[in-house]
């Protein structure tokens, strides 16, 4: 019988895992299932462009459907997998249908994280990741005259950024002392800070949601736990995301923070590999991650797909993202973390901050300055190629 | 309006591509899968991995790159003098005929 691999998902990842199985050579089956009604598409535009005009879901698909024919890609939309059952070694749609699979990657992404203070069943309260998210947003966007951000993080700050640009009044409300703190430097944040503050967007640090004030099911106002009250026709929620493990944990996978890897991106059972926004894999020190970036998803899904094909590759990369917001496009790379000295240099609209320890490079964060951005990347890379090769050897 | 553009790969064989203004050249290389051109961004001028050569007779008149293009293009693998990133190029009619080579290696 003809071998199957199994995609459970169709995102980024699972979208590179099924083109780049068929690049390794590998000629038996392959599935994939998708809850969505769409192809694997792109999600970065759903907080930028396809808020501030129609973009039709055909140009945002990854590949064309050609590509999946030519490619005997079967591709399975509307599919929800209810269970996975390694020992028969099939994953279980909800109409009953079962699939056998030789091996299974799980791609099954993030969610948004839900404040139980905001409940997305309230009018005019918005969660964003998926097409029909971002299409619902953009018609509450252009039906309202005030938007609630609550999280400054890269999601928030780019429907806050499109929002202005749509002539809303904008209020940005975050937890922590800063924006963006998890992922970037103090310097970056007190910069988007100051831009979103230009653009004449009301930025609230150190505050929460106390409570929702509705009329008829649609919200009206926010009330903050300073006390403050925001009144407003519009919520944005986008405080993080959680990995969907709940398939990989029903099925007895190991799962913390996400479906837990090997450096091969190998679950706790051999037949099963993992890769973007719902893997945790460790680098080559031994530390965990759990990425959720394009970047992330395209590099492990190529190493899993390789790893799926009988190969022993490790998977260790140099996280780097992007975000666009008003005029500026912000590159990062790397992992601040542990920096002893940061070097700025102004360029013409933005800025470049190089991260040190001990005297080496260990990442960037670039606002207009692709230059600086594209150069650390490149000596990232090519740093962890030597490692790596060290490692081998 | 209706246009064509023609890819070439690394070992000569080309490709002509009947398209309309308005899309980028990288949207239809991804759309016509044309080997090489990954676009991991989708057309953020993020990542450089849409790398294109642009025929010389075409050179001036493709659009002039931007700030963007030129920051990332400067890291692109193989650049040469023609080099551009196929998703800052938006066709329209005076574009009918382009040709661009596909670089052997993005990554």
């Amino acid at each position: 019988m003809r071998s199957r691999f199994v995609i459970v998902g169709a995102g980024q990842a699972a979208s590179q895992a099924a083109a780049s199985l068929r690049h390794e050579g590998f000629t038996g089956a392959i599935t994939l299932l998708g809850e969505e009604s769409y192809a694997p598409y792109q999600r970065p535009p759903l907080s930028k462009r396809c808020l501030l005009e129609e973009v039709a879901v055909e140009r945002l698909l990854l590949k064309p459907d050609a590509f999946y024919t030519s490619a005997d890609i079967e591709v399975r939309l509307s599919a929800r997998v209810v269970s996975i059952d390694l020992c028969d070694h099939e994953v279980v749609l909800a109409d009953g249908a079962r699939i056998d699979y030789e091996h299974l990657l799980l791609a099954t992404g993030a969610r948004p994280r839900e404040l139980a203070a905001l409940p997305a069943q309230l009018q005019g309260v918005h969660y964003l990741r998926t097409v029909a998210d971002s299409t619902a947003l953009a018609l509450t966007l252009r039906a309202s005259r005030h938007l609630s951000v609550v999280g400054g993080g890269y999601i928030g700050l780019e429907v806050a950024a499109a929002a202005r640009q749509m002539g809303l009044e904008v209020d940005v409300i975050e937890a922590a002392p800063r924006l963006m703190a998890r992922t970037s430097g103090a310097m970056t944040s007190e910069y988007f800070r100051a831009l979103h503050a230009r653009r004449g967007v009301t930025v609230r640090v150190g505050v929460s949601v106390a409570e929702v004030i509705t009329e008829n099911r649609q919200v009206r106002a926010l009330q903050l736990h300073d006390g403050s009250e925001i009144a407003t026709d519009a919520v944005l929620i986008g405080v993080g995301a959680v990995p969907n493990v709940e398939l990989a944990q029903q099925a007895g996978l190991s799962v913390d923070n996400g479906v837990v890897v090997d450096r091969f991106t190998r679950t706790s059972d051999p037949q099963v590999f993992a890769a973007g926004d719902c893997s945790n894999y460790p680098d080559l020190r031994g530390r965990r991650w759990r990425l959720e970036s394009v970047q992330n998803a395209i590099e492990q899904a190529r190493v899993a797909a390789s790893n799926m094909c009988g190969r022993r590759q490790p998977y260790c990369c140099v996280p780097w993202f992007w975000s666009d917001q008003y005029e500026i496009k912000f590159q990062a790379a790397g992992c601040i973390d542990g920096h002893d000295e940061v070097i700025r240099s102004d360029v013409p609209g933005g800025f470049a901050l190089t991260y040190l320890a001990h005297g080496k490079v260990i990442a960037v964060e670039a606002a207009n300055a692709p230059a600086a951005f594209m150069s650390v990347r490149r000596q990232l890379e090519a740093l962890l190629e030597q490692h790596t090769l060290e490692e081998i050897s | 309006m209706s246009l064509s553009v023609t890819f070439v790969d690394p070992d000569g064989t080309s490709r002509t591509i009947a398209t309309s203004a308005g899309m980028t050249l990288m949207e239809v290389a991804v759309m016509n899968m044309i080997p090489g051109v990954d676009a991991e961004c989708g057309g953020a001028c993020a990542c450089a991995t849409c790398h294109v050569l642009v025929r010389e007779d075409w050179l001036a008149r493709v659009p002039d790159k931007t700030e963007p293009e030129l920051g990332m293009l400067d890291f692109v693998i193989g650049r040469r003098s023609n080099s551009r990133l196929s998703c800052q190029i938006r066709l329209s009619d005076a574009l009918d005929g382009l040709t661009v080579s596909v670089p052997e290696s993005q990554r």
